[in-house]
């Protein structure tokens, strides 16, 4: 039957363009998470709102608008946060709250959109388009890439900014570009699970990782295969059943967050660490 | 013959009208293993964070190697630096190997990482998470990521804080090892005054002003600097016990 499905073109597309977003989501999320930013996700899919409504609003390609006013709002408030010392938490409100209000006033304005922005709050994997998973392909490759790249000074940014200040790595151009990064990423994943879950994809395969991986590089392989197996069981079984692939996807995450945390509340992992300290 | 690594002119950093640092002018040579001594407030972490450029708004001149921080950054390559307690969040997933990877630069082979966990007996734990380890652990392996490019000078904040007594001493045969046998110059901040006459060639007395620099005998034979510091050093020690 799984066969069968794999045949149709949209669910070939969806499930590339699904796999896609999952390793990116994956990725950039465990650096979002380990900073204790793991909110930004969803402060910038909030501001990606406004930009959405504002695209429909002036008949422009709407995931390119929300492309340029999340990525520079979020760029303008790590600046502000920066230079006047606002609080994390604070500034994700702020971009939450802007976006939202940005949105809900051009939509007033134009008298109600169509069921399309429906599609960008819940997510619509199924209706992706050839030219779309071209595009979420190509982003997804050139974030790999730049992250694999720039891989140690990002976990050294991470893991101490001070310190890796004092090993002269340019740590303000660093969190920029994360932040740019962040926002390309969150843009394309909407039309996975949509403006109002993606910040799961971005948090939950990350946490649930973070329990087993003893390194950096085994935690991001196992957050990548918690995300990548979420969004293929979830596509699948959605179409199956007939239910959103969004909701799916990120109820499958949290069922993986919950056996993760059943099975490091077991001695599994107890019996693992008796076996490191005997060897000290 | 001896070097000048280090050279600070005339320091002098103003917080809003309060002086931190009070015209500091000395010089830090080859092989020194010069102990920064003074109270709470006396100005070693900005001194340090002056020299380690992550504070810019001061006047005076700091030199590494013959040439102002202020132009180039390629000095700190040269540094390594520990600070006063190992800050990061505790669940992060690193291992022992890959935190001290951190501060490996391009050009630097990967079997450095063994290496220097050797020097800090800690190459058997190379693949346990750093989280798990004592603070005293937890140090050790800031040293190794300090010592992984071959610094010439290692730089260390009040290392020892929160450490128990063996790790302390443990810590200070590492260091010892490293300025002897490695001729690594170490420029140290510590309120442990017996630390500091076991360990330090040169001593510097630090209450925002500069009271002394020199070679550590003479320190420890002036009498009424030793009372001060001893004092200042009683006090700090309270104050932590307080706490």
């Amino acid at each position: 039957m799984v066969f069968d499905i794999l045949a149709y073109g949209f669910m070939q597309r969806a499930l590339v363009s699904g796999i896609a977003i999952a390793l990116m989501c994956s990725v950039v999320g465990l650096f979002l998470v380990l900073r204790r930013y793991s909110l930004f996700g969803d402060a910038i899919a909030h501001a990606s709102f406004g930009g959405i409504a504002a695209g429909l609003f002036l008949g422009i390609y709407p995931i390119w608008v929300a492309f340029a006013v999340s990525i520079l709002s979020a760029l303008g408030l790590t600046k502000i946060r920066e230079k006047f010392q606002i609080s994390g938490d604070a500034t994700v409100a702020i971009l939450l709250s802007s976006g939202l209000a940005m949105g809900v006033i051009l939509i007033s304005l134009s008298g109600g959109f169509t069921v399309n922005i429906f599609t960008f709050l819940f997510g619509s994997i199924l209706l992706v388009s050839l030219e779309n998973t071209i595009m979420i392909l190509g982003l997804a490759g050139i974030i790999l890439v730049t992250i694999l790249l720039l891989y140690r000074q990002l976990v050294y940014t991470t893991f101490n900014e001070e310190q890796a200040k004092v090993s002269g790595i340019p740590v303000e151009k660093l969190n920029y570009l994360l932040v740019v990064i962040a926002g390309i990423t969150v843009v394309s994943s909407i039309q996975l699970v949509g403006i109002l879950l993606i910040s799961s994809l971005i948090v939950i395969p990350n946490v649930s990782a973070v329990l087993f991986g003893r390194g950096f590089k085994q935690t991001a392989i196992l957050s990548m295969i918690f995300a990548v197996f979420s969004t293929v069981a979830g596509i699948l079984t959605s179409y199956s059943f007939n239910i959103a692939p969004g909701g799916m996807i990120v109820l499958l995450s949290i069922a993986i967050f919950a056996v993760s945390l059943a099975i490091k509340s077991t001695g599994l992992l107890k019996n693992k660490t008796i076996v490191i300290s005997k060897s000290t | 013959m001896y070097m000048k690594l280090a050279e600070i002119q005339n320091l002098t950093v103003d917080y809003e009208g309060v002086l931190a640092l009070d015209n500091l002018t000395f010089s830090v040579e080859s092989k020194d293993f010069l102990g920064i001594i003074g109270p709470n407030g006396a100005g070693k972490t900005t001194l340090f964070s002056c020299m380690l450029g992550l504070m810019h708004n001061y006047k005076g001149e700091i030199k590494f190697f013959g040439a102002n921080i202020r132009k180039s950054k390629q000095y700190l390559y040269q540094i390594g630096y520990v600070p006063q307690k190992p800050i990061f969040e505790k669940n992060f997933p690193a291992t022992i190997s890959e935190v001290v990877g951190l501060g490996l630069t391009k050009n630097q082979k990967h079997d450095q990482i063994d290496k220097v966990l050797q020097t800090v007996w800690l190459h058997e734990l190379g693949h346990r998470r750093i989280g798990d380890l004592s603070v005293g652990q937890q140090q050790r392996v800031f040293i190794a990521k300090a010592l992984v490019n071959d610094p010439q000078i290692l730089i260390l904040d009040e290392p020892v804080t929160g450490i128990d007594l063996q790790s302390k001493e443990l810590f200070y045969q590492i260091l010892r090892d490293l300025n002897q046998k490695e001729n690594i110059t170490i420029i140290w901040s510590s309120h442990d005054l017996d630390a500091v006459a076991k360990l330090a060639t040169k001593v510097a007395c630090l209450n925002r002003k500069l009271f002394f620099h020199g070679i550590s005998e003479e320190f420890f034979h002036d009498e009424d600097l030793l009372k001060m510091y001893s004092e200042s050093s009683m006090q700090m020690h309270m104050h932590h016990h307080e706490e």
